[in-house]
């Protein structure tokens, strides 16, 4: 169980950084006054969010190997969670741009920065404290979200609890010690871990007194 | 076993796949309300005056909330039977998915809840208002319309759930899938259609709530007819 732990773990990671790469790309590709670069992205959100987080990790495992391109097992669960969050990250993202100020965008144009300068330099620092909270409730599903890996073969904590399962038949033991141990990383390691990422953020803007 | 989408057996397996789509409906349905009396239950317990039901209420809440729903429903599935409960796929599947949601949607009414303003509980109170009346006039008409769009992105949320089922053995749409996959050998047609199923049904429902928050808004007076 504890193996399987740290490959929920693993998962956990790296479908975390590449949820948050995806949605800052689709954010502001979805803020982009690009018609075509628009276009793509609210696709793409439309798609993913519309559809089932299973269907496109079976999508990926079961059906991407016909055209050629054979993920593993681990890869597709991470690339499946990463795309699928990444489409709920980026609308975070659109609306943490959004709501920065206007008198930010303006001094920053006063300031004849250009656009990319203004976007890197003055907005973007800004966007951390407004879309922190909700991302942590998103990194907080996401990590439940790791679960469904273990339907794809991923040899996780889901995966091992069903396996011990089938073995001995000790349903309470198995599964509740898999509840607890979900219980355990979300409440005293990752949600702590948000938080301090939050004061961080806060603090680095001066926004920390309010 | 070649990578081409073929027509014939995509409409071959459509009537049976649009069939057993009735299915997931009627489990997001189910699940939907059990879940919002559920989370009624929850909201209960969490704003009863006893400290002690506040503090386990809670608990009970961040442990649903913080777990998958998948282990819960093998939990509910494989542990009850244990206890001499046996049942069916079916009922098990829709308890937990009406206590996983019920935890989210007392979150959304206890926030409608909060989003009503204090002065109006005060003028009810200066008014000499019982507190049933208080409720049944005056805080839940304004609490409910806050809490549509909440509920509605959950009732989504519950129909994307739903192929999580088909891991206990409900007979839904996923299940479906995987069924004629595996008897043809073929999931390319299957889960794409599955895919295509879900899409068509979730963005006209999520357009939908959209369009309801909007007027929402107009009607409390929140945002004015220009601006849209």
């Amino acid at each position: 169980m504890l193996f399987g732990t740290v490959t929920t773990i693993k998962v956990l990671v790296c479908s975390t950084i590449l949820y948050v790469i995806i949605s800052l790309i689709f954010g502001l590709m979805r803020l982009s006054k690009n018609p075509l670069i628009q276009g793509t992205a609210t696709v793409y959100i439309e798609f993913f969010r519309g559809t089932s987080l299973l269907v496109q990790l079976f999508w990926f495992y079961y059906v991407l190997p016909f055209f050629g391109l054979t993920l593993e097992a681990f890869t597709a669960g991470v690339v499946a969670i990463g795309m699928n969050f990444g489409a709920y990250g980026a609308e975070i993202v659109r609306g943490g741009i959004l709501a920065v100020p206007k008198g930010q965008w303006e001094g920053a144009f006063a300031l004849n920065f250009t656009p990319a300068k203004r976007m890197r330099k003055i907005i973007i620092p800004q966007i951390f404290p407004i879309i922190l909270p909700p991302a942590a409730n998103l990194t907080v599903e996401l990590l439940k979200a790791t679960a469904l890996v273990a339907l794809v073969t991923v040899v996780d904590l889901t995966f091992e609890a069903k396996q011990i399962n089938s073995i001995t038949w000790l349903s309470a033991q198995c599964f509740g010690t898999a509840l607890l141990i979900y219980y355990i990383i979300s409440r005293f390691f990752l949600v702590p871990f948000l938080r301090w990422l939050e004061v961080l953020a806060a603090r680095k803007v001066g926004k920390d007194k309010i | 076993m070649n990578a081409e989408w073929r027509w014939d057996f995509a409409i071959e397996i459509l009537p049976q796949m649009l069939l057993a789509t009735l299915n997931t409906i009627l489990a997001a349905g189910i699940g939907y309300a059990i879940a919002a009396v559920v989370g009624l239950l929850f909201l209960l317990g969490q704003r009863t005056p006893i400290k002690i039901v506040n503090m386990i209420n809670r608990e009970i809440v961040e442990f649903i909330r913080s777990t998958p729903l998948l282990i819960q429903l093998f939990f509910v599935y494989f542990v009850l039977p244990q206890f001499g409960i046996t049942l069916s796929a079916w009922v098990c599947g829709m308890i937990t998915i009406g206590l996983h949601f019920g935890t989210y949607l007392s979150e959304v009414y206890r926030g409608a809840l909060e989003g009503v303003p204090k002065t109006q509980w005060e003028t009810c109170r200066a008014l000499n208002f019982s507190t049933f009346y208080t409720y049944r006039k005056i805080v839940l008409p304004q609490a409910f319309p806050i809490a549509i769009p909440g509920m509605g992105n959950y009732l989504v949320g519950i129909f994307k759930d739903t192929p999580l089922l088909s891991t206990i053995g409900v007979a839904e749409l996923f299940h479906a899938a995987t069924a004629v996959g595996g008897y043809n050998y073929r999931y390319l047609e299957p889960y794409t259609i599955v895919g295509i199923i879900f899409l068509t049904l979730s963005i006209p429902a999520a357009m939908w709530i959209r369009k309801l928050e909007k007027n929402v808004n107009l009607a409390q007076g929140k945002i004015k007819k220009e601006q849209l």
